[in-house]
């Protein structure tokens, strides 16, 4: 295909040149994988081949966008609709999304647009529709954008299934994946089935550099505020800028502590997945308007948008990741031949050398990444089962569909049948009821038993678990302001105050889930504590961070209050060195703490105190919670532990993960979500929590009983092998391990300066043992005797 | 290891697997066994439980049994999901509950889920309540009664726990079923219920803290 004379009149109306990857992609023939830094017109390049394919006309679907934010098809359509109107293009172009009316969707079921821009999870919900043959009977093109990011989660292995079933409904459609910049792009073009790889041309060099601020960064925290002055500054400098928190508590923290500088009134927008849907789009809409001078955002926003004007990225906090934070910076400035602008934010003093670790790397392009594993189990228990929704299937046709999706293009023979066995009945091994049935086979095909249960299947759709959020509203009239996790709810009493839309409001009541609050301007915000991204700060960055603290030579690199801090680490303790595995004992608040500086990531670390808090339950020390960081891991326990070596020990730390499906809370959580994946347990049924809880249970009940009863249970499996690649992560205990064979253990007598932080992380880990029943029993009878009743 | 207390004038046990255990009677007294709760789901169509909350149980219904040998065992209603769910009982669980019933009175006190009088393969006799000079039933009513029905749950150090509620005019069991979730004791119909009182958490062992009458919270700063 080559570019069509309108459509060149039309680039050059623009002022526009095509692109050369542009035009490569409309040559290609088959399936392609285009890696492009962000502004490169990676999204126009994808649509090209269809929009030139279109002007002739076509009767029904054409061409499926799927992203995997709904903001972005917003986005989309908005870009989309001026090529199309001044081309004169007989093309409809609509999203479907969840936030898309039932009135539209139905419609869209008996005729569907030629561009159709929907998300992974309305694709899944489309495909489980008996009509699904005849919707997608005529697809042509599909366009799979940032697929980097869908494919470093299940929600890019269901969307591979679903790739797969759009190969068998629709024979020779072609498939385009849009990708930023990745460090392996032949995996990623495995990942979708196979496809010939198109470079952009990268652009020019980023010009990144830390914030340089009055204040140094603080001894702990991860609010940012002491950069407030520098941020505004900067804004009022640029353009649009967008201002990346690591988390949605984070954010509304600095967006207040912006706004209470902001002597210019400079708009700024708030954007994060707490808040309301009204809210996020109004900001989304006066963003693209150029209403706003900046936006305070986390992850929310963190795809490619077409947000034309930014022209500043500010990170504030740890970028994590070499690769997210390229990625980040190339929001900024969207013109092509631009350098990106970027500046860095640490949040605290140990941040202060990971963002200075994560600059070189940028510098030196050395882009981290760890391949992900074959395509998890319970993704393709929840496909099975919407297949069914869809129709009768034959097993075997099914299996060799799902063989063609990259993730599960190894997938056994008896992988499958396991699956299928549990969506059919559950898979437990005691077979003495008829009634487990949800599939059955009839005619050598398999269907629902009961199609009445297709609609229960579809509300389960998707493979994002959210912790249960509750809605917060005004107590005295007044629209939704955001929701909060059900666990931060749970330890609010009335009077509390906490932050929520940028505001502070006071609790006054839970009523019918609903957290009510009213307005409380004056007061001090409690810190709103509901989750944000957790990711484990990569492998490589690590070594690099460690390296760098443990070389005073190269400490002039650092801001001098952080070179100090490290200095005093040294003095009064000693410095975490590559090779040495430094750890400390200390007293703190009646509670003993070893402190462990690991370097192996959070998850890895979380194992390690999983694991280790067992051992020392087993020696009496009284273990009491634990949190892991990405570089430390700190345990408090009852009684001191003079010598952590024997808790290091690998053969026992092996065979303490033998045991690790002991009933945990990591395991647990890890269970849960995939017992809601897999389709055993609903997520949000209609009306089930507002009717009283004693009605339901927490899907710790069922993992505890499948363990006591049927331990070779396939979602015990699926949980288990998650853990170890995921959540658990023990090869990386192993490495940390092997690059630090010797061990420095202190007794420091107080807190010291590298373990201050530590006792201010979120996430702690309470651990069910004998220390916590002391604890329970000195609760109890101190309440007693409190009520003069003891 | 136990806890001990006075209620309408009767003294009791509970015990930290949320069965009541009352010494001068030597009656074994639990609530909300919900026996069949997957069968019953999964029968509606709904999701495929494991299988294996009736033997859960049974189980641990059996170790309070061995425990306490008593001369009587009461069922404090929903005893069953429902009566198809008594009725679908397989015969090898049906034997083992007339085994843990033999030598002794077993009743059923019928609950909102079983309101039927049970099928012939299950021992002991159906009553909808008992006068014991308190009255025994499943739902609260007027007391003073020993109860269950809403399955009472604690906030105690961070852990919700299932728990006792004992008050002047009430006296409500935690469900002692495998597959039960919990009602909060500070939710509006149990402050009804019970204003004041105890709360005593079931776990390793069970822990009286008191309902009503300090501030459950501490002091805030």
């Amino acid at each position: 295909m080559t570019l069509p004379p309108e459509f060149q009149d039309w680039f050059a109306r623009q002022g526009w040149q095509p692109h050369p990857h542009q035009l490569d992609l409309l040559a290609a023939q088959g399936d392609t994988l285009l890696i492009a830094p962000t502004g490169g017109g990676k999204t126009l390049a994808g649509f090209l081949p269809s929009l030139v394919d279109l002007k002739d006309g076509h009767k029904g679907l054409h061409t499926l966008y799927v992203s995997p934010l709904k903001a972005l098809t917003a986005d989309i359509a908005r870009n989309l609709a001026r090529p199309v109107a001044e081309l004169n293009l007989p093309v409809r172009v609509e999203d479907r999304t969840g936030d898309t009316r039932s009135s539209q969707r139905a419609r869209q079921r008996v005729d569907p647009p030629q561009i159709l821009l929907t998300t992974p999870e309305s694709l899944a919900l489309m495909l489980s529709y008996e009509q699904a043959p005849q919707i997608f009977g005529s697809l042509r093109r599909v366009v799979l954008d940032e697929l980097h990011a869908l494919a470093e989660n299940k929600r890019g292995d269901q969307l591979m299934l679903c790739l797969a079933r759009l190969r068998t409904l629709a024979p020779g459609v072609t498939v385009t994946g849009l990708s930023a910049t990745v460090e392996d792009p032949r995996a990623l073009a495995d990942f979708m089935g196979g496809a010939a790889i198109i470079h952009a041309d990268p652009g020019p060099e980023p010009d990144i550099a830390m914030l340089a601020t009055a204040r140094p960064a603080p001894w702990s925290g991860g609010g940012g505020h002491y950069a407030v002055p520098e941020v505004l500054a900067e804004i009022r400098q640029a353009r649009t800028t967008i201002i990346f928190i690591n988390t949605r508590a984070q954010a509304e923290l600095f967006f207040q502590a912006l706004w209470a500088a902001n002597d210019d009134n400079l708009p700024i927008g708030l954007h994060h997945g707490s808040l309301a849907r009204e809210a996020r789009q109004r900001v989304e809409a006066a963003m693209a308007a150029g209403e706003l001078r900046a936006v305070v955002a986390t992850g929310s926003l963190d795809l490619g948008i077409d947000w034309g004007a930014v022209d500043l990225v500010i990170q504030v906090g740890a970028p994590k990741n070499v690769k997210r934070l390229v990625q980040r910076i190339g929001r900024a400035n969207h013109r092509y031949n631009a350098p990106s602008r970027a500046r860095i934010v640490p949040a605290n003093r140990f941040e202060v050398v990971e963002c200075i670790a994560a600059l070189e790397a940028v510098h030196e392009h050395d882009l981290d990444g760890d391949p992900r594993g074959p395509g998890p189990l319970d993704v393709l228990c929840q496909h099975i089962l919407l297949t069914a929704c869809a129709g009768p299937f034959d097993a075997d046709a099914l299996l060799a569909e799902v063989r063609t999706a990259g993730p599960y293009r190894g997938l056994t023979r008896a992988q499958f049948d396991d699956c299928l066995d549990f969506a059919a009945t559950g898979g437990y091994a005691l077979r003495a009821y008829d009634r487990w049935q949800r599939l059955m086979q009839r005619g050598g095909l398999w269907r629902l038993r009961d199609p009445r249960a297709a609609r229960d299947l579809r509300m389960n759709v998707g493979t994002i678990v959210e912790a249960e959020m509750l809605k917060v509203r005004f107590r005295r009239g007044g629209g939704l302001l955001g929701e909060v996790e059900e666990g931060f709810a749970a330890t609010l009493v009335p009077g509390d105050t906490f932050l929520i839309g940028g505001q502070t409001v006071r609790y006054d009541a839970l009523r019918e889930m609903v957290v009510e609050v009213t307005k409380q301007p004056t007061r001090q915000p409690r810190i709103a504590l509901y989750s944000g991204m957790k990711l484990a700060t990569s492998t490589q960055l690590s070594h690099r961070v460690q390296a760098l603290i443990g070389d005073p030579a190269r400490h002039w690199v650092l801001p001098p209050d952080t070179a100090d801090w490290l200095d005093l680490q040294a003095r009064i303790s000693a410095l975490p060195q590559p090779g040495v595995l430094l750890s400390e004992s200390f007293p703190f608040q009646g509670k003993w703490h070893l402190a462990l500086y690991g370097f192996a990531g959070r998850n890895a670390l979380q194992t390690l105190g999983l694991l280790m808090t067992k051992t020392m339950e087993d020696a009496g020390l009284g273990p009491l919670g634990f949190i892991a960081t990405d570089y430390a891991l700190l345990i408090w326990s009852l009684d001191p532990v003079a010598d952590p070596a024997p808790l290091l020990d690998r053969d026992a730390l092996r065979a303490g993960l033998g045991d690790w499906l002991a009933g945990n809370a990591v395991m647990k959580r890890t269970f849960k979500n995939v017992a809601v994946i897999s389709g055993l347990i609903q997520r949000n049924m209609p009306g089930q929590r507002k009717s009283g809880k004693q009605a339901t249970f927490s899907s710790d009940i069922l993992y505890d009983t499948l363990r006591r009863y049927d331990p070779d249970h396939l979602l015990l499996r699926i949980t288990a092998d998650e853990a170890r690649r995921g959540l658990v992560d023990f090869d990386r205990i192993e490495e940390m391990l092997d690059f630090s064979p010797h061990h420095d253990h202190r007794m420091t007598g107080r807190v010291t300066p590298l373990a201050a932080p530590l006792l201010l992380e979120y996430g702690r880990v309470p651990i069910t043992g004998a220390g916590r029943e002391r604890m329970a029993e000195a609760e109890a009878q101190a309440l007693m005797a409190e009520a003069g009743l003891a | 290891m136990t806890y001990a207390f006075d209620f309408a004038g009767h003294a009791f046990e509970a015990r930290p697997s949320g069965a009541l255990y009352w010494p001068e009677r030597r009656w074994l007294i639990v609530a909300d066994l919900h026996l069949g709760k997957s069968e019953r789901m999964a029968r509606r169509g709904g999701s495929l439980l494991p299988p294996y909350e009736v033997l859960a149980t049974l189980d641990r219904l059996e170790a309070e049994i061995t425990a306490t040998d008593p001369a009587a065992v009461v069922s404090l209603g929903d005893g069953f999901d429902d009566d198809a769910a008594a009725l679908a009982l397989p015969d090898a669980l049906c034997d083992r509950l007339r085994d843990m019933a033999w030598g002794r009175r077993w009743i059923w006190v019928s609950g909102n889920h079983d309101p039927s009088p049970l099928c012939p393969r299950l021992p002991g006799e159906t009553v909808g309540e008992m006068d014991e000079g308190l009255i025994l039933r499943h739902e609260a009513g007027q007391g003073p009664d020993v109860s269950g029905h809403f399955h009472p749950c604690v906030r105690l150090a961070g852990d919700r726990r299932r728990c006792f509620l004992v008050g002047r005019d009430h006296l409500i069991l935690p469900a002692f079923g495998a597959y039960t979730g919990g009602l909060a004791i500070d939710s509006p119909v149990l402050t009804a219920l019970v204003p004041q009182g105890l709360a005593i958490a079931c776990g390793a062992r069970a822990l009286p803290v008191p309902v009503g009458a300090a501030p459950r919270r501490g002091h805030r700063a």
